[in-house]
Parts: structure tokens; sequence; C-alpha cells
């Protein structure tokens, strides 16, 4: 066990030490030059200001050099500077990096509170109304645009109905409570201020629901087809000529032996959102981590994305090596293979 | 009457088929109807699209880029059925030009991905040892990078253009093509036909490309129609977001974003969005009947 688990480890720091040469490559021998896109026309006309530029970011050093210095920057905790808010990527990541945990895993929550039971129902009332209605519910999930389901919300439920307030993360009446965690949610009650506390949650209803809408999906089918999978199975007869109950046999003896494939989907789709909110946040302006890559992104500010593309995929390295642990340990053959 | 014992190991289709003697034509086909009619729905919207995109200029009477600043943001009506946008221009005609972008890109980078990470899965699968290693820890790597944020890193580093996200988002797409065809290559390499045609003496190319891979492309076809509307929504998001098409192209995903921020014409960014809908419902209904018609068993779960 632990000789798999410390193997698994070392595949993982691996992978991520490969991605950071990936993404400084890419960042790299692309034609894109940030110093145009930085700096004024003007100022880009003049050569002494270009090379002054190239020179206090590093820019004018060969390659390896570059990745050298980027290595033992990251060694120490440091990713650069963004070249667009001048402060180091990793406090900026910092900053916006909360505002993404507490969408995505509200988002995550309402997935699994609204995926789990309907995948579970559509199984248990085959080709009756609740499994068509699961069908549909996914099929539209995963099928409908990201940022065309947000306008439709916000024009419906903000523009139209007036239900829901408008884009951002509190509204502009609202003073934002002190900094300690960076989550809306839990910062607004540690300081006492539950108006903004409730304020902070109607602004999140429409932005999860749109993020969960895919992940909905994912797990409703997943679950039916688990489901499907442990009820054909004989100790499910077995149960069933013991004369046990239909609703014990369900919650007792197969939900248990579906929920492992969940669980493995479950980990992976909290990753997916985690970094998968880049359109979501641009619509509702969601100060975190989604924005922030794609306004990186439009203006060439490479130590930005370089900075978050790292955070992305140690992220999902991270995600992989606890589903492939968890996995070892509800099932030992997988250590076997 | 059938004994019990029989009537239990059968389907519940079949076990209806048997009781009430059902198997006549009209049965059958209501039959083939349940389980391909939705494959059919979906195969009929693509081919619906297909010829707007072919055809476009002589379904509509309007040109995708006229300006008519008089015109604006003028409700639908019989003269514009689907409405203005901000620049007077036609939002059904700009939706038809439209598909033309959205289709080409689609089968552009499902069927170059899918051929790239085919090629990479079958052969790490049919060398074995340090080759197929090298090749699959790459692949392993490419899938730490979700999608969309290297697509957005690539696209933005190579410069806006239809062609150049094309580029990026080939670079993300092909790894999950090449898992799936190394699991297939992989299923079917020791079966016996593959040793009969290596003692018969044929090289390694014509046994991987010419016996192996026929056998294993079912699922892979499944695969690339299921991924087309995820293709199409990738690239629609990155339009969105300002990284696909150059404006004026019409393009499904710059077409919401252009009308994003009206709400009360909401008929601008509404309709795109309803276009690249059924897109992605109907390829993902064709890819489901196919899947059912090439394994009958999986139709069950």
């Amino acid at each position: 066990m632990l000789r798999y688990i410390s193997s698994r480890l070392v595949i993982a720091v691996a992978m991520v030490l490969a991605a950071t040469l990936i993404i400084f490559l890419i960042a790299n021998t692309v034609p894109g030059d940030p110093v145009l896109t930085q700096l004024g026309d003007v100022a880009a006309n003049n050569p002494a200001i270009v090379e002054a530029y190239r020179h206090k970011w590093g820019l004018d050093l060969p390659m390896w050099d570059r990745y050298w210095l980027f290595l033992r920057g990251l060694a120490h905790g440091d990713l650069g500077i963004s070249i667009s808010s001048q402060r180091p990527v990793i406090e900026d990541i910092a900053q916006y990096a909360p505002a993404t945990v507490e969408l995505s895993t509200v988002a995550f929550l309402l997935s699994v509170i609204f995926g789990l039971p309907l995948g579970v129902l559509a199984a248990m009332k085959r080709d009756s109304w609740i499994d068509h209605l699961a069908r549909a519910v996914s099929l539209i999930g995963v099928s409908a645009p990201t940022f065309w389901l947000a306008f439709i919300m916000l024009a419906v439920f903000y523009g139209w109905l007036g239900w829901a307030p408008g884009p951002g993360q509190i509204g502009s009446d609202q003073f934002p409570p002190p900094d300690v965690t960076g989550v809306m949610l839990i910062d607004a009650p540690l300081a006492g201020q539950w108006d903004t506390f409730w304020d902070a949650v109607s602004h999140l209803v429409l932005p999860s629901i749109v993020l969960a809408s895919a992940t909905i999906g994912l797990i409703t089918r997943t679950t039916r087809a688990a489901m499907l999978e442990a009820l054909s199975q004989d100790y499910i007869r077995v149960a069933r000529a013991k004369g046990l109950r239909r609703y014990g046999i369900m919650m007792g003896h197969a939900l248990p032996n579906a929920l492992l494939p969940v669980v493995t989907l479950g980990g992976l789709a909290y990753a997916q959102l985690l970094t998968g909110t880049v359109l979501t946040e641009t619509i509702f302006s969601w100060p975190g981590l989604g924005r922030y890559t794609f306004q990186s992104a439009v203006i060439l500010d490479f130590p930005a994305i370089m900075g978050v593309t790292l955070v992305v995929a140690i992220v999902y390295v991270v995600v992989n090596l606890v589903v492939d642990v968890s996995y070892a340990l509800l099932d030992p053959r997988v250590m076997r293979r | 009457m059938t004994p019990p014992a029989t009537r239990a190991a059968l389907t519940d289709a079949a076990a209806t088929v048997l009781a009430t003697g059902a198997d006549t034509r009209s049965g059958r086909r209501r039959r083939w109807w349940r389980r391909y009619g939705l494959a059919a729905l979906g195969g009929v919207v693509i081919l619906l699209w297909g010829f707007a995109a072919l055809l476009a200029p002589v379904i509509t009477p309007y040109a995708p880029d006229t300006v008519d600043v008089a015109g604006r943001l003028a409700e639908p009506s019989t003269l514009h059925w689907l409405g203005t946008d901000e620049l007077g221009r036609d939002v059904l005609t700009r939706i038809i030009y439209g598909a033309r972008t959205s289709l080409l890109v689609g089968f552009t980078v499902v069927l170059i991905g899918g051929a790239a990470g085919t090629l990479v899965g079958a052969v790490a699968a049919y060398a074995r040892g340090w080759a197929e290693e090298v090749l699959m820890r790459a692949t392993d790597l490419m899938f730490c990078f979700p999608p969309i944020i290297l697509a957005m890193a690539i696209a933005a580093a190579l410069g806006i253009g239809t062609r150049n996200t094309v580029i990026a988002m080939l670079v993300v797409w092909w790894p999950k093509f090449a898992r799936l065809a190394r699991s297939l290559v992989l299923g079917q390499r020791s079966l016996e036909y593959v040793a009969a045609a290596r003692t018969i003496g044929f090289p390694p190319t014509h046994i991987l490309f010419r016996q192996i891979l026929p056998n294993a492309v079912g699922p892979l076809v499944v695969l690339i129609t299921l991924d087309l509307g995820n293709a199409i929504l990738v690239f629609a998001g990155l339009s969105f977001l300002g990284l696909g098409v150059v404006p004026p192209t019409p393009e499904w995903g710059s077409m919401v974003s252009e009308g994003r921020e009206l709400v009360s014409q909401w008929w601008v960014a509404t309709f795109p969005g309803i276009a690249i809908l059924t897109v992605v419902i109907g390829f993902n209904f064709v890819g489901d009947g196919l899947r059912d018609w090439l394994d009958p068993h999986a139709r069950r779960r």
C-alpha cells in the first residue's frame, strides 16, 4: 500500500514538472509578442523603451535560462510578477482563488444534491416519466452552451422577473467584510454582517446553477448506469428472493455498490468545476480565477497564464492522485494491476 | 405458452413480444422507431444544418455582413424572421452562415484530432515497451490541462483567428482518442487472427492498419460523433470570449457575445444559442444511436 502510494506520488510530481515545461514552451515558441501588446503604440516604436522593458522582465535572456529562473522561483513559491497587475502572480492567485472555490463548491453541492437522487430514481423506475425527465435534464445540461445559459438566466431572472441580483459577488450597496478566508459566505458571518451574507447567497444562485448544469447531467447519468449495473447482480436477486422490501434493497444493497464509480466521477467533476469556471465567471463578473485567466490570456500576460495553468495542473494531478489512492483503498485489486 | 424458467431469462421487451405474439411487421417497425427514432431525428437536424451551410446564399435574401443602421435591433417580423442585431444585420442570415464555421471547425478538429490520437494510441498499444510508456505518459500529461484553459492560452498566444483557434483546439483534442484507441488495440492484439497474420508474415504496419484498426473502428466512430457537438461547444465558447473568429465573420458563439448586453432585445443572443443547442443535441442523438447499433448489449444500461 505504502509503495503504491509513494510511486503514485513520484509520478504526480513528475507530471507537475512536465506540465510547467509544456506551458513554458507554449508561452515561448509562439509568435505573439507580449511587449507589443503591453506597451502602447508610441512606446513600442521607441527601441530604447522596448529594450529596457525586455531587460526588466528578463525577456532578453535565452529561453532555457528563463525556464531555470522560473523553476528556481517556483521552489521559493514565486511564480513571477504579473505584467498587467505588477504584483506577484502568487498574490493574484491567492486573491482570486477563494471566489472560485466558493462558486465551484456550491455548484458541486448542487450537482450532487440534484444529480444523485435523480439518477437513483431514474434507475429504480426505468422508462417511467422520471427516467425520461432525468435523461432530458442531463441532455440539455450537457448540450447547452454555458455562456448562452448564463445569458438566458440573467435575462429572465434578473432583467425580466427581477428575482435575482445582477452580476458580481455582492451588490454595490454592500460593504465587503474584512478579508479572513476570502470566502464571502464565511467572512460575512464572521464579521457579523448578515445582510452581506444573504446578499452574497442571492448573488451565488444564478452562477452556481449555470456552472452546475453540465455536472448535474454527468452525475445523473453515471449514477443511473451504476445503479442499473448493481441491480442486475446476483446478490440483488438473492435479497429479493429473501423477501426484503424494495426500498431496503435499493438503499442497503444496490446504492452502496453503485457509489464507487460515482465517487470517482465526483472527484473529477469537482476538478472540472474548479477549472471550468472561465466562461461563467466572465459573464457573471465573478472576481475569481476563471475571469483572471481570461483577462491574462487576452493581453498575453505570460507569468499570469503560466501561474494559473500550473495551479490548475496541480489541482488535476492532486485530484487524480486522491482518486487513484481512494480507489485502491476501496478495491484492493487495483494495486495488483 | 413459454415455460416460466425461460421467460425469466428473456428481456422484458422480448417477453412482451412472445406473450402478445406481436412480432409483426408493424411491431418491428415500432421497435425500430423506439430504438433509433431519436438518432433519426438527430440525423435530420444535422442534415438540415448541413444544407443550410451549403446553400446559405440561396436560402436567405440578405448578406451576412450588410450593415443597416436605420433598421438596427428590429424585432422579429415577416421581413426579418429572427430580427436584426445592433448593426441592422439579419439574425437568421447570420445564423445560417454561421453554420458554415461551426460545422467546418467541428469536423476539422474532431477528424484531425481523432486521427492523430488514434495513431498515437494504436502505435503505443501495438509497439508496447518503452514506446508505449513514452506515448501514454505524454497523453496523461495533456490530461492535466483543462481543454479550454490551454486552448485559451494557445489561441491568445498565436493571435486571434479561426485557423489559430483550430490549431489550439487540436493540441488539446487528441489525448482522449489516444486512450480509447490504445485500449481497443490492446483488446484486439491477443486475438487469434493477429497471431495468424503475424505467422503469414505481414509487416507490423499492415497488421495494425489493415487488420486490427478496421476491427476496432466502431467505438472510435461513436466517440467522434459524440465529440463533434463538444468541439462545436468549445469553439463557440472561445469565440464568445473573443478568441475565435475575427468580426464580422458570422459565428454563433460571437453572436451570443454581441447580444449579451441586449436583454430587452433578447432575440439577438437567444437564437444563435438555440442553433448551437440543436446541433449539439443532434450529434448526441446520432452518436447514441450508432452506439446502440454497434453494441446492442450496452443499450440496456
